[in-house]
């Protein structure tokens, strides 16, 4: 049951990052999605701060305002200042971070997090946390339910929005000139992006919840370029590497989480290679050919 | 107080390895840095940082030491590998650079954690500490760590001054250095490799997440300040030392404190500090000339209201109210009362009642900018031929740009045209 339900989390925090990371890769953002993943820290550390416990919704909003901001900040050096993007990417998540480590240190008596947990959270950990109702029924791990609400809502996001979406990825100018509200879709997939992020820490962490933004997707894309394809690929290329790490965790005893990312970078790895094989192959034909 | 005399007399040796130690990191990644940042590859910085870990693992896996040069050795293998990958996976797919480094420093980084955890769960009494490397050992470098780390920056330092000149042309134009014969191919293959070098000794202090910031953030820092990279490199090497010694300092004082986040705190607050407030380059002085540009044409453009006016009525001085004003052009009531506030400041406006009217002076420099502007539309139309409808809408920005020299110029070339190509009459001051 263990294995199941712990499967069932990556899985679903998987297609959740798979969903907006495809999105993040064609808008050329990765990085930026990188970026938030460690600027939610500081946002996640104060609204424990403030509410004095895990709740799940101070720590969203926490998460989403840091999100927003980081999006904000790096615009600011980036067409204020004048700063190129890479280097305001990289002053801005960094800074952030350290706040959030400096902030824990301050407060390690009162917050709960330590600095392991926020690099490669503990997905081990839970099927022991249940939700137990009032009347004492046992609804399953916390997370589950948790995970669950954040994909239906992504869903929906992608859904309702698909058409916005769809226009301000590809045809941005396009997108302007028909009066679409670029900025807004913008931030609302940023926003999007922090709630995942702050969803997967504790089971995942900050930094390997990238991985799965970013590593499915951009096997899905090596293979098509149909975005819907791409979409239900990448989740596949998720829910395997759920799959796969889990396993693979647990046959020389490391963290799940970690054994998720390395799964999901050898799927990568044989899509690359079969792809360039297959580059190959047709060229040797066309110098057959020729002779 | 007395902590702090402590701490500079260094009366405990131990905190002279530590400042030392830190100091030196930080400046050798500032150096490197400098060129990581010109070369617009900040982020791979961090994609080697995340893929050391891999590499450090493997080697205190394979030898079963965590001797600081096997896994210096280990760390410098993955790093170089990982920018082998995002050069191979840039070349032969459709991904962009920054997707590609992404996956390599998500995937590299996952690969670390796991053999990482898989080593702590094993049991081996010998890994204490390796964890250390995810946020940075500052506050426990030792006299060996010392020694390694300074000949490896000393190495960098003599590298980079031996190239000086080679990587500043392939910072800044690769192409003319492929063409006047440069061996581009290895100087780039060096210059990464003491990048991997300054990384794998860099997180030593900061760690693997945070390395990127001692890498990128004094250079992007030290960029605002000058345009001479010789300048640049100094400051940023300034920068990165200060907050080494910063970092440590306030870890000695307070010890809950961890080192290497405060010395990317200190890194991230000099930097900010100085995308605010370096002259001309800094944000602040940007608004500043901004809202003077704004003040300026704002003025000017209520000017014009009067002269426009006074041309329609045949009476330059007679009084005018705001919505006669108004009418002329398409202006928010706020900003032309801020504009006549402004004017009534020097003088060039005066109120009469309810109503305005231009003074002697103020009509002088309507004058001026009516004519720059019916000048431009004059060379517009002459010189470059465009249609008598299209010049306006340039005028109207450069009307208040023109310098007098460029005045005078105008109008020579134009031999002092007495009328603008809508039949308007150019007003000169006597």
């Amino acid at each position: 049951m263990e294995a199941f339900w712990i499967i069932l989390v990556g899985s679903l925090i998987a297609v959740s990052c798979a969903i907006l990371g495809s999105y993040l890769i064609l808008r050329k953002m990765a990085m930026v999605g990188d970026a938030i993943s460690h600027a939610v820290l500081p946002g996640i550390v104060i609204a424990y701060l403030l509410s004095g416990s895990r709740e799940t919704l101070p720590m969203l909003l926490g998460a989403a305002f840091l999100g927003v901001l980081t999006t904000i900040l790096i615009e600011l050096f980036y067409k204020k200042a004048r700063l190129q993007i890479d280097a305001s990417i990289g002053i801005t998540f960094t800074w952030l971070f350290a706040i959030g480590i400096i902030l824990i240190s301050l407060f390690a008596g009162q917050v709960d997090l330590d600095q392991d947990c926020v690099l490669y959270g503990e997905i081990a950990y839970v099927p022991l946390d249940l939700w137990v109702t009032e009347s004492g029924y046992n609804m399953g791990p916390r997370t589950v339910w948790i995970a669950s609400g954040l994909l239906l809502l992504i869903v929906l996001f992608i859904w309702k929005g698909y058409k916005g979406l769809f226009i301000t990825t590809f045809n941005e100018e396009f997108a302007k000139a028909l009066g679409i509200g670029v900025a807004f879709w913008h931030y609302a997939l940023m926003g999007a992006v922090s709630l995942t992020t702050v969803v997967s820490f504790e089971s995942v962490g900050a930094i390997l919840v990238v991985a799965l933004l970013i590593v499915p997707p951009a096997t899905a894309y090596l293979i098509t370029t149909n975005l819907k394809k791409m979409l239900v690929l990448a989740s596949i290329f998720g829910i395997l590497s759920a799959f796969g790490g889990y396993y693979l965790a647990a046959a020389i005893n490391g963290s799940i989480a970690g054994a998720m990312a390395t799964v999901a970078g050898i799927l990568f790895g044989i899509v690359w290679v079969a792809i360039l094989m297959q580059k190959r192959r047709p060229s040797k034909t066309a110098i057959n050919y020729l002779d | 107080m007395n902590s702090t005399f402590q701490f500079i007399s260094f009366s405990d040796p131990n905190v002279l390895f530590v400042v030392l130690g830190t100091m030196i990191l930080g400046a050798s990644a500032a150096i490197v840095g400098c060129f990581s940042f010109l070369r617009k590859r900040a982020l791979v910085g961090d994609a080697i940082a995340h893929s050391i870990l891999p590499g450090v693992c493997l080697a205190f896996m394979v030898s079963g030491s965590k001797n600081p040069f096997y896994l210096i050795i280990g760390a410098f293998i993955t790093g170089w590998l990982s920018l082998l990958l995002i050069d191979g996976i840039t070349r032969t797919t459709k991904i962009k650079s920054d997707t590609a480094i992404g996956i390599i420093l998500s995937v590299f980084f996952g690969v670390g954690i796991l053999l990482l955890t898989s080593i702590q769960h094993s049991g081996n009494a010998a890994q204490a500490g390796l964890d250390k490397f995810l946020f940075g050992k500052a506050a426990s470098l030792t006299k060996d760590d010392i020694y390694v780390f300074s000949s490896i920056a000393i190495v960098l330092v003599i590298v980079v001054v031996l190239f000086y000149k080679e990587f500043k042309l392939i910072s800044f134009n690769p192409d003319y250095a492929k063409v006047i014969g440069l061996p581009v191919r290895f100087l780039e293959f060096l210059l990464a490799t003491i990048t991997v070098l300054a990384v794998a000794v860099g997180i030593q202090a900061v760690g693997v997440v945070l390395m990127a910031a001692l890498l990128i953030t004094p250079a992007s820092g030290a960029r605002f300040w000058t345009d001479k990279l010789s300048t640049m490199i100094l400051i940023a090497t300034l920068f990165g030392a200060a907050s080494g010694f910063l970092g440590s300092y306030i870890s000695y004082i307070a010890p809950a404190m961890p080192t290497g986040p405060w010395i990317v705190m200190c890194l991230s607050l000099l930097t900010i500090g100085s995308i605010w407030f370096a002259p001309k380059t800094g944000m602040l002085s940007k608004f500043r000339v901004q809202k003077e540009n704004n003040r300026k044409i704002l003025i000017e453009n209520v000017l014009k209201l009067f002269y426009h006016l006074g041309e329609r009525t045949n009476g330059f001085k007679d009084e005018r109210s705001t919505t006669a004003l108004l009418e002329t052009r398409d202006l928010r009531i706020k900003e032309l009362q801020r504009g006549l506030n402004l004017l009534k400041q020097s003088h060039w406006v005066r109120k009469k009642g309810e109503n305005w009217v231009i003074t002697e002076s103020g009509l002088t420099e309507a004058k001026r900018i009516i004519k720059l502007h019916r000048l431009w539309e004059m060379y517009l139309n002459q010189r470059l031929k465009l249609q008598p409808d299209h010049v306006h809408n340039d005028a109207e920005a450069i009307e208040h740009i023109i310098t007098p020299q460029l005045e005078i110029e105008l109008e020579k070339e134009l031999n002092y045209p007495t009328k603008d190509p809508h039949e308007s009459i150019i007003p000169y001051n006597e």
